[in-house]
């Protein structure tokens, strides 16, 4: 089992590439790693969808299940998030409840589908303020390489994208299944881009070497139309003013990129 | 029980359903060094906000395998009273507080000298005791005034404060009905000595032009937090100088020299 | 050369004291070439450096430093204790006793208990371990009697006064032995329970009014009242510059 810190020597290297504006594995700062798409790979799941950044490799599963919706919102259905960072993916995870980490990854991944309201949540309700659909978006992560965000982000929206319900009538306040599918409901398509600041320069897409050199990560999620629907700041470290705006233009470019790769226009 | 949404938030006249004005903070008082047994600590009230915040530190780190080689692990809990809400809330951590731990903990770090006092731990609390939207922000701007009160060194007090957009207008400082109705909310922290921005999050959806428009906004408001931090350290000493100098008649003071 | 506050004006971490040319004493430090205060406390300054008297810090272990300390743990080789530090002690039986250690023979407990003070001397430190204490010289080892205080450690100077002036009038009138850490600790041992109050009272008063001057003189003015002497109109020793 080897140790995942890359030595110090190796990380001086890559910040002092950084800083030329090069990146160890020859990418430009604002190049994506190769990504890989395949989905409904999970008969089982009503959705699924795995996702390969480079070596980082993420399986996400969406169910549907009848349940309440939430008190301020009788007529909607319900989404939820969760994430599990599997003790395979990393010899740094470990098995047990979540924590801060997977539960970060959740809440940043579920804040761009919830905020550009992605799912036509009002098309699933049953009856109003007693039963509604509820779809669970369940993220996998199998091999961690570094931008956990961007990789789950994609695989959730993919695996949304190819969420099917079964078709269904209401008669006295019961569900009565029809035949055949129709697609999850959907309207907006958010797409995370997450860049790592390294000696005073943004990098996108850092891979784990990179992570490990940072000195913070800024997430933003921009939805079809350009506007940014998420935020999140993560790691020890600090962005100016100057560099935060750089970002936001950044990320809507890449997101028009990134988006073709999963919904067919 | 749930609140009723009032008919509208702003009216005509851009003024907000609290009175304010759009780029108008609510009232913020805050107190330093308030608990006996912390080694530092702050109290704030913002608007219907009252948050307490302490510091534990540097101390001896359980369990030791947390300890890092190299410098102070920073541990910091956000948690919200079961009071602190219109629906009671259990007591147990919920995942927003395990993330707002997390990230409040990232905002207060790069302000902290933690190279210093290396394995051990500086342990911070921040406890809600009422809430009305931007809680984080609040916790963050008390709890580094907490760090300050404890005399950790630090490179910069950490100041907080939101900006958002609330029925098409952008506005400061939303309070909880704000956020929940608003179209966007973005909470911020700043360090304004190194122009660094250590927090930063935002739920809702802007284009380029607002966002832009919002980080300044809340920037501002950052700026003026920071300026009622200051006063708000020198009001602890400075009254008790100024209650000493008094009873002694004496005017002078005199060159001292520590450790 | 340019200093942004005056001296003895209070300033807050991260204000901006001066530029360039000078030294960045304690609790400051230089960013591009820009002197900052680290911590709340009093601006001052010199011809070289600018420095800041912290209000509150905490005792920091330096090597040779005298310190009092309190008993957590009893080990196989020697005892946990704390010094008021971010870091807890060590002291070996081999630094408490004189000859080699015995680990059947010896009872370690009854050399030092849990909870047990003691006046001790830092002998090693540094950032990879936690500081090593002695109580092999002379004037150290467990606290039998009297009362133990705690105080700022930034006030300790000031308690002991320039080559020791304010902790001698203190003793001399009180009558009491009073040993004093490093760490913030003053050990107060007197002949009655009243001396010993009245030396606490001394030093409490010192603590509260460090940054005043002819603080030498009230507090012996202070310590004759309470003996019931007469007051005396005698002009104490140049304080001007305390140590």
């Amino acid at each position: 089992m080897s140790s995942i810190m890359a030595a110090k020597v190796r990380q001086k290297r890559i910040a002092q590439l950084i800083a030329r504006g090069k990146r160890l594995d020859g990418r430009e700062p604002t190049d994506y790693r190769e990504i890989q798409i395949e989905s409904g790979l999970i008969e089982r799941a009503e959705g699924s969808a795995r996702v390969r950044l480079g070596k980082t490799e993420v399986l996400v599963g969406t169910k549907i299940e009848v349940g309440e919706p939430f008190l301020d919102t009788p007529n909607e259905g319900v989404l939820t998030v969760n994430a599990e960072l599997v003790p395979l993916a990393s010899p740094t995870f470990e098995p047990g409840p979540p924590d801060e980490n997977s539960i970060e990854l959740a809440r940043v991944v579920d804040r761009g589908i919830r905020e550009s309201k992605a799912i036509v949540l009002e098309d699933l309700c049953v009856e109003p303020g007693k039963k509604v659909f509820v779809v669970f978006i369940d993220v996998y992560v199998l091999n961690h390489d570094g931008n956990l965000i961007d990789t789950s982000a994609l695989a959730a929206l993919a695996a949304l994208v190819n969420t099917k319900m079964f078709n269904y009538e209401v008669k006295e306040g019961e569900i009565k299944i029809k035949p055949g599918y129709k697609p999850l409901p959907m309207r907006n398509y958010p797409i995370a881009v997450t860049f790592a600041k390294i000696n005073d320069k943004l990098i996108v897409d850092p891979w784990l070497e990179e992570e490990q050199v940072m000195d913070a990560r800024l997430t933003m999620a921009v939805e079809k139309d350009g506007k940014i629907c998420a935020i999140q700041k993560g790691g020890y470290g600090y962005f100016t003013a100057q560099q935060i705006f750089e970002a936001s233009k950044i990320a809507q470019q890449k997101t028009v990129e990134l988006r073709k790769l999963v919904v067919k226009e | 029980m749930s609140q009723k949404k009032p008919e509208k938030l702003i009216d005509e006249n851009d003024i907000r359903q609290d009175g304010r004005k759009l780029n108008e903070m609510r009232q913020v008082k805050i107190e330093v060094g308030i608990l006996g047994n912390a080694d530092g600590s702050a109290y704030i009230e913002q608007g219907k906000n009252k948050i307490l915040a302490a510091v534990y530190g540097p101390r001896e780190i359980h369990p030791k395998h947390q300890a890092l080689p190299d410098r102070a692990a920073l541990r910091c809990r956000y948690h919200m009273a079961p009071f602190s809400v219109q629906e009671r809330k259990s007591p147990a951590p919920s995942r927003r507080e395990l993330e707002l731990s997390k990230v409040i903990r990232e905002s207060l770090e790069p302000s902290i000298f933690t190279e210093y006092y290396p394995r051990t731990a500086i342990d911070l609390f921040i406890e809600v005791l009422q809430a009305d939207g931007g809680t984080r922000c609040a916790g963050i701007t008390a709890a580094s005034l907490a760090l300050a009160d404890a005399g950790i060194p630090m490179r910069d007090l950490v100041s907080a404060c939101s900006a958002g957009k609330v029925e098409g207008r952008l506005a400061l400082d939303l309070n909880d009905m704000e956020d929940k109705a608003g179209e966007a909310d973005l909470p911020l922290a700043y360090m304004p000595n190194l122009n660094a921005v250590t927090l930063l999050q935002m739920d809702g959806m802007l284009t380029g032009e607002e966002f832009e428009q919002v980080v300044n906004m809340a920037l501002e408001g950052c700026k003026q937090i920071n300026q009622l931090q200051k006063e708000a350290l020198r009001a602890k000493y400075v009254v008790a100088k100024e209650a000493e100098a008094e009873k002694e008649g004496e005017v002078e003071e005199e060159e001292e020299e520590a450790e | 050369m340019p200093v942004f506050y005056e001296r003895r004006q209070l300033v807050t971490p991260g204000d901006l004291l001066a530029e360039n040319e000078y030294i960045n004493g304690e609790n400051t430090f230089r960013e591009n070439g820009k002197i900052y205060a680290t911590r709340v406390g009093l601006f001052n300054f010199d011809d070289k450096r600018v420095y800041v008297v912290a209000l509150k810090s905490f005792y920091i272990p330096m090597v040779g430093d005298t310190v009092i300390g309190k008993v957590l743990e009893v080990t196989l080789g020697g005892w946990v204790v704390d010094i008021r530090a971010p870091y807890v002690a060590m002291l070996r039986a081999s630094d408490a006793l004189e000859r080699p250690v015995r680990p059947q023979k010896d009872d370690l407990p009854s050399l030092f208990d849990v909870g047990d003070m003691m006046i001790a001397k830092i002998v090693a430190y540094d950032r990879t371990r936690d500081p090593l204490l002695t109580v092999l010289e002379r004037g150290l080892g467990k606290v039998t009697r009297g009362q133990v205080i705690e105080i700022t450690p930034t006030k300790i100077p000031r308690v002991i006064g320039k080559k020791g002036s304010m902790i001698t009038v203190i003793k001399e009138k009180t009558d009491c032995q009073i040993t004093i850490g490093q760490n913030g600790r003053i050990i107060i041992s007197g002949k009655s329970p009243e001396d010993e109050r009245l030396a606490i009272m001394a030093i409490r008063k010192v603590e509260q009014e460090a940054h005043t001057t002819g603080l030498t003189d009230r507090v012996t003015e202070m310590l004759r009242k309470e003996k019931g002497e007469k007051p005396r109109k005698e002009v104490a020793e140049n304080v001007s510059k305390e140590t």
